[in-house]
């Protein structure tokens, strides 16, 4: 069933850079309506692609303040300028953007696949997907012609089996397919959006944002030209990338893969075990990435255009979930795993592969489940609240029944299908102090009370709490920095990999080929000018990230979030971490807190509330967006203890 | 003239092959100076995570392509093996598309005839060769894959004794 379609403009149509499609699609599900308007130059220019653009057409596009499942809250999804491009890593990503469900400010989330190489294909920069459908439908782009599609016998399936469908009913085996799964039709606010069956764009919970549109999938076919500008020398360019990933600077994507950071965070005291009790796992033997490697990982694949390839597929090769297949990585592993005290690598791929299959974000979910196995071993929660659940740390059986339970949103996953932060508040009986979230959204696999680097990009992530921000536990881990002392200096460290990470995400590459940009900024600002044709210089992109940096601030501040918010949770600024070893009794105290936020306000030109300044904003041709810090009124001092008592954007919930 | 066991044609080796798509990129930017997997001479497919591969023309020896043209727009060359095009002749009917079992041989999307692998034939080397990040990508002779495909028959059978020898 199609319900109306366009045909219009050709791809770069009406634009001077090449590499960008040129066109924005504007689909109103509400309505049905669907229009193209050409991309903004000046736009494309400034905040580049990915999350930086898709964040300022999310921000043109919305009002304040707005429930994150309401029909007037956009979904943005953007590609970049090297999208479709033979640029290794940089051809298959493409960025959601919305207004998390989950930390109430600004949501996005990447992946990459072949995706985002289709979108650009098909002529089209960003889609910005306003209002809400009757009933479950999804986008069927092909090319220059939009369909809202009838979607209801979709409804319930995983993305797996709707790729399939799709693919099968619109007889096209090149279609890609962006979709949700039950979780997000059930408005499960840590569901993810995948792609290709395995690749999620995971964090915040943008999932549930499609499913509260009742979109359940975005299927796109792209049949035109991409063209550079300069197309001898990119792929002169090209060529050397080419040889620096076959090197030391992709060598461990190219092995072991993420899970290698297992036995390396074990022995550093910093692999939280147990929802965050402990910073050290037993068996870590059992569940690495050297054993992982040795037993499991059937093959590794590649994204489309990469020249590193990464994607370890894992089978499982005996016992009662043998022939379990599923792509692994670090942060899953983890979250599934020692996080839940499981220790056996087949249950944690069965848990991996349900993950998919419901379409909840591995890592907010894994921990969401270690969350409550603490609140049942500490008598919060009993077996009567979990419906019988045995969720002892290390009960498999009982994880997969509670990923189903949340999905389902049924007894006890109900609660938990709001994340950790909102079910705490539900719970009571001092549940908080076990939610370990920042932002609303959950934590990652880094022990923060050993990493205090780390732990400052953690909390000013604007995001909430994620390492792909920042990637702040780089030094700590590296050992650059005194990893346990909160010291001046750290704001700028923060700031610098921020900056070089918000541009790795709008142009898009991906970050296993960051370690390639032998000469950071040079080597990015190269691609886009060779892509586009716009003589980008490496300190012009410098500022670009730091622009998108700002405007990712700007947002949650128009959401009500501040200084506050940039806080860490309970167990991490107040149980020091017990075990014998390197980091026994490490913790962030709030002193420390307060010295590195201070530290990288200041470094970021923003007030003590963590506001920028209109001197700052002015340096980064952000006037147009002075409004949002104006209607804020940057609080003095004596003002300042009167915002800290305004209520938090999740409490109307 | 290149006799059949001696022609060398584009051969992926799934073992290798991770289904990345960068020879797709290569021949078009080759061949038509854009990124456009529809304009390659050579297409990956992925049909599940473990089961990838590239696919392009075999220079079948008495190729169906050439027999099913009904205005004898194709003809293989004497000296390589390739197939040639007369894009005069070609009016893009399509009979050439179905009777390849590869899938090989396809129609380009504008210039409305079809088009085939041509070896590269005024590089060194096929250039979704050159650039394949795998090395998964080889000129082959039906003589090179039957050695190959005998050794690896070999060395599975021998595995244990193959294993000792090493260790």
């Amino acid at each position: 069933m199609c319900y109306s379609s366009i045909k219009d403009a050709t791809i770069n149509g009406g634009n001077d850079l090449f590499g960008y499609a040129g066109r924005i699609l504007r689909v109103d599900l509400t309505s049905g309506k669907i229009e193209t308007e050409p991309l903004n130059e000046e736009l494309a220019k400034k905040y580049i692609g990915g999350i930086g653009l898709g964040m300022r057409l999310y921000l043109d596009n919305s009002k304040p303040g707005i429930e994150p499942f309401s029909a007037e809250n956009p979904l943005v999804v953007a590609t970049g300028p090297l999208s479709g491009t033979m640029i290794p890593t940089g051809g298959n990503g493409h960025a959601f953007v919305s207004k998390s469900p989950a930390s109430f400010g600004v949501g996005e989330a990447k992946a990459h696949g072949a995706f985002g190489t289709e979108m650009k294909r098909a002529g089209y920069d960003a889609i910005i997907i306003t209002g809400k459908a009757e009933k479950p439908v999804y986008l069927w782009i092909d090319d220059d012609a939009v369909h809202v599609m009838d979607a209801q016998h979709l409804w319930g399936k995983s993305s797996a089996e709707t790729e399939d469908t799709i693919q099968k009913e619109l007889g096209d085996f090149y279609i890609r397919i962006a979709s949700i799964g039950p979780a997000g039709e059930n408005l499960v606010r840590v569901a993810c959006i995948l792609n290709e069956k395995t690749r999620a764009a995971g964090r915040c919970g943008l999932g549930a944002v499609m499913g509260s549109k009742k979109l359940k999938a975005i299927a796109i076919r792209g049949t035109k030209d991409v063209q550079v500008a300069k197309l001898d020398e990119l792929k002169d360019f090209i060529k050397v990338i080419h040889e620096r990933m076959k090197g030391p600077a992709a060598r461990k994507y190219r092995t072991l893969g993420t899970p290698e950071n297992v036995l390396v965070l074990n022995a550093l005291g910093a692999l939280p075990v147990n929802n965050f009790t402990y910073a050290t796992f037993k068996n870590a033997d059992k569940i690495s990435g050297e054993y992982l490697n040795e037993r499991f990982v059937a093959k590794i694949i590649g994204c489309n255009s990469c020249a590193m390839r990464c994607e370890h597929i894992v089978v499982v090769p005996e016992g009662p979930f043998k022939g379990t297949t599923t792509r692994m990585e670090y942060e899953s592993l983890w979250a599934l795993g020692p996080n839940c005290g499981i220790d056996r690598l087949d249950a944690i791929s069965k848990a991996m592969d349900l993950c998919n299959q419901y379409g909840m974000d591995s890592i907010s979910t894994g921990v969401i489940v270690g969350f409550a196995m603490d609140l049942y071993e500490h008598g919060i929660l009993t077996s009567q609240d979990t419906g019988g659940l045995e969720l002892r740390f290390g009960n498999y059986d009982a994880e997969f029944e509670l990923l189903k339970k949340m999905a389902y949103r049924e007894g006890i996953g109900d609660i938990l299908a709001d994340g950790v932060r909102l079910a705490a508040k539900k719970i009571g009986k001092g549940a908080e102090k076990y939610a370990n979230h920042i932002k609303g959204v959950e934590l990652t696999g880094y022990d923060l009370r050993g990493l205090k680097t780390a732990a400052l990009g953690f909390a000013v992530s604007f995001r909430g709490a994620d390492h792909n921000r920042h990637g702040a536990y780089s030094p700590d881990v590296k050992g650059s920095v005194n990893r346990f002392k909160a010291e001046k200096g750290r704001g700028k460290i923060v700031r610098e990999i921020e900056d070089m990470y918000t541009i790795i995400d709008s142009l898009i590459v991906c970050k296993f080929s960051r370690g390639t940009y032998y000469d950071g900024f040079k080597d990015l600002a190269k691609y886009y000018t060779l892509a586009t044709g716009y003589e980008m210089s490496p300190e012009e992109l410098t500022l670009a990230g730091e622009r998108i940096n700002n405007l990712g601030r700007l947002i949650n501040i128009r959401e009500g979030l501040s200084r506050k918010d940039d806080s860490l949770p309970y167990k991490i600024m107040n149980v020091p971490i017990p075990d014998e070893g390197v980091s026994k009794g490490s913790h962030v105290t709030q002193e420390e807190l307060d010295l590195l936020l201070d530290d990288y306000y200041e470094t970021r030109g923003w007030t003590k509330n963590g506001v920028p300044t209109m001197e700052k904003l002015e340096g980064l041709g952000m006037e147009d967006l002075a409004y949002i810090v104006e209607a804020k009124k940057i609080p003095t001092e004596t003002e300042k203890a009167s915002v800290d008592a305004e209520k938090t954007p999740e409490e109307a919930y | 003239m290149a006799t059949p066991a001696k022609r060398k044609f584009v051969s992926a080796d799934p073992d290798k092959c991770v289904g990345c798509g960068v020879c797709e990129y290569a021949c078009s930017a080759e061949k038509e100076k854009v990124f456009n997997p529809l304009k390659s001479r050579i297409r990956v497919i992925r049909l599940h995570p473990l089961v990838n591969m590239s696919i392009t023309c075999r220079l079948c020896e008495d190729p169906p392509c050439v027999a099913a043209c009904p205005r004898d727009a194709l003809k293989q060359s004497e000296e390589n093996g390739t197939i040639l095009v007369d894009e005069d002749k070609c009016n893009g009917c399509g009979w050439c598309i179905e009777a390849c079992d590869y899938g090989a041989i396809t129609l380009h999307p504008e210039k409305k005839v079809v088009f085939v692998c041509d070896l590269c034939k005024d590089k060194e080397k096929p250039q979704c060769v050159a650039w394949c990040p795998e090395e998964a990508l080889d000129l082959e002779t039906s003589e090179t894959l039957a050695q190959k495909a005998r050794i690896t028959a070999v060395k599975k059978l021998f595995q244990e004794a193959l294993k000792e020898e090493t260790s």
